[in-house]
């Protein structure tokens, strides 16, 4: 099942407990201006700065808060998530208390995907074996009074329970219907209380930053975008599975590593995020230029990106809730416009209206889902028009 | 359904709601408890767990039917999910897709009429690396093509049984086959 050889990531040379039992000696306060001096963010795919959303929740008072590890991995694409809870659960585990101990939460879920199934007995298992050991529980590591457990909670097979704040209404046993934000959940989240909710490869990075300082970890990358990051790499390239680059690569270093360069276009980020063009592959990865959850899609110079835009088209009409009307009809006019196109049947006049269109979805959609959604389609039919322009039937 | 199997279910779903908290967060991890022994979610059940949580079975039908993996038909006991996203489909999905439907002699969306497997599209499976990828009830197979499919539902057939589920106590409640 694995393709991935994780032996030489940093994950495996951070030895698990020891940033855990390292940061419980700091107070919540150090902890948290530890990850500012690291200019840790989001590794979900927003780029949040992690300590941010941790300081807002410390502020609030509450008995009763919580830490959700959102291991709801639905982005077309991506699978890194997968890899470092099934090699690296414990240093996982290690981020997620070292969270509730910086903003005071005694409990903490994990929401994991219905198609992860088959990982919940193992996981299960993992935190059997910390509450035996101590890691878990009633007094963490002998701390009078930082008592922390954690809970697996399935997803059913809904991609939009990633953004998290439907994931929050899935938890609360309500449809998985994205929220108005503000109220953020830093402030009222599950049940109301101030909830953290960062992604898997987030909380795995900051035992590695207490462990190795945040020093170590701010040099690495860009200004912007520090650190190092875990992709997930797939499609036309000699090379799958998941890498661990530096922040501010470029396309093509990241391709060259991946024997992927006789691409014609990368879709850095998954559906919801961007195709690339070859003359493009200059550009970087990272939060202020190309961003990316992790997943990079390699297209040859073989593929049809009109199949390319309909398949991300047809994904996102299945995985819309509904609930807001730019989201549910645009994405449907969007798929019959690249049938059209498909056809040879559209006009020049009626593209640059669909790209208006997109244009719209972007500003007027409810949550993420539908802000991105036309970001490939956009992407596609105004870089690669000479392709998909006027095409007669046989070109089918 | 038999007075007393209704009984036992009620009974199993009270059970069900207890250990998860006895509150409305606890709708859904019954719901897939239920789905998972029965492979579906019936309005009787519906009425049931609405009954228990206090709130209208409207409530309860809404929530079901939001998500995939819960589902209000009776499905095979063999439920086959094959990835339709991108990275399977430049990997090959459609030949096994086809391959699905001739030797099962379905269509996606549909059951055998002897009630054992069920064929579906999924969305990405977290296995792009590997595809196509489909799943068959938790179980991930990756690297499917259309020569490996004939085994994979021979193993199901034979084997499998055993491994589809987590719990080897929850095989006798499985779904009895569709007449
Ligand atoms: C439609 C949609 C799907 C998302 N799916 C995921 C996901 O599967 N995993 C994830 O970590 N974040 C996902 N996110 C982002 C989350 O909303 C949230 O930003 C993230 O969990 C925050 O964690 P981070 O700051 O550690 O990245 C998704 C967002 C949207 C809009
Ligand atoms: S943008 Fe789409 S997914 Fe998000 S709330 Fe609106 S309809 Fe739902
Ligand atoms: S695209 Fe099929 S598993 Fe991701």
């Amino acid at each position: 099942m694995r393709t991935t050889d994780t032996s030489k990531m940093t994950f495996s040379r951070v030895s698990p407990g020891e940033g855990l039992k390292k940061a419980l000696k700091m107070t919540p306060e150090e902890i948290i201006d530890l990850i500012t001096a690291s200019g840790l963010k989001g590794r979900g795919g927003a780029g949040f700065p992690t300590d941010l959303k941790w300081k807002l929740a410390a502020a609030v008072k509450d008995d009763l808060k919580y830490v959700v590890c959102n291991a709801d991995e639905g982005e077309p694409g991506t699978f890194k998530d997968r890899v470092i809870l099934t090699d690296f659960a414990d240093l996982m585990f290690d981020g997620m208390t070292i969270g509730a101990r910086a903003i005071g939460a005694c409990k903490g879920i994990i929401y994991l995907r219905g198609e992860y199934a088959y990982l919940r007995s193992f996981l299960k298992g993992k935190l059997a074996e910390r509450r035996n050991d101590g890691l878990l529980g009633k007094n963490v590591l002998g701390i009078a009074g930082f008592d922390f457990d954690v809970e697996i909670r399935m997803g059913a097979g809904a991609y939009i329970c990633g953004e998290e704040t439907a994931l929050i209404e899935s938890l609360e046993g309500q449809r998985g219907e994205p929220r108005n934000r503000p109220p953020f959940p830093v402030n009222t989240g599950f049940m109301g209380h101030p909830t953290i909710v960062n992604n898997v490869e987030t909380f795995t990075w900051v035992p590695c930053i207490v462990t190795k300082g945040a020093k170590w970890f701010f040099d690495i990358g860009t200004e912007r975008s520090t650190g190092l990051k875990m992709f997930s790499v797939s499609g036309d390239c000699g090379k799958h599975g998941v890498f661990e680059f530096p922040m501010g690569i470029t396309i093509q270093e990241l391709l060259e590593k991946v024997d992927g360069t006789g691409a014609k276009a990368v879709q850095a980020g998954g559906a919801s995020g961007r195709c690339i063009p070859a003359c493009s592959f200059g550009r970087t990865i990272a939060f202020e230029d190309v961003p990316t959850g992790g997943s990079i899609i390699v297209i040859g110079p073989d593929r049809d990106m009109l199949k390319v835009a309909e398949n991300f088209m047809e994904f996102f009409l299945d995985e819309s809730c509904g609930q807001c009307t730019p989201c549910r009809e645009g994405n449907a006019k969007l798929l019959e416009g690249i049938k059209l196109l498909q056809q040879g049947r559209c006009s020049m006049k009626y593209l640059r209206e669909l790209c208006k269109l997109g244009e719209t979805m972007q500003l007027a959609s409810k949550c993420g889902l539908g802000q991105s959604s036309p970001n490939a389609f956009l992407s596609i039919v105004t870089k690669f028009k000479d392709e998909i322009m006027g095409r007669t039937e046989t070109a089918l | 359904m038999l007075v007393s199997e209704r009984e036992q279910l009620r009974a199993n779903i009270e059970r069900q709601v207890k250990e998860f908290g006895n509150d409305r967060s606890a709708l859904i991890p019954v719901l897939q408890d239920v789905q998972h022994k029965y492979g579906h979610v019936s309005e009787y059940v519906m009425q049931v767990v609405a009954d228990i949580l206090h709130i209208h079975p409207v409530e309860v039908y809404g929530v079901a039917s939001f998500y995939s993996f819960i589902g209000h038909k009776q499905k095979g006991r063999f439920i086959i999910r094959l990835c339709r996203t991108i990275s399977c489909d430049m990997q090959g999905k459609d030949r096994v897709a086809r391959q699905l439907e001739n030797d099962l002699g379905i269509q996606f969306g549909e059951t055998t009429p002897d009630g054992n497997f069920t064929l579906e599209w999924a969305n990405c499976l977290g296995m792009c690396d590997q595809g196509p990828a489909l799943l068959v009830n938790e179980r991930i197979y990756t690297k499917v093509t259309p020569e490996t499919v004939h085994d994979i539902l021979e193993e199901c057939r034979t084997l499998f049984g055993v491994y589809a589920l987590q719990e080897k106590e929850t095989l006798c409640e499985l779904p009895t086959p569709v007449k």
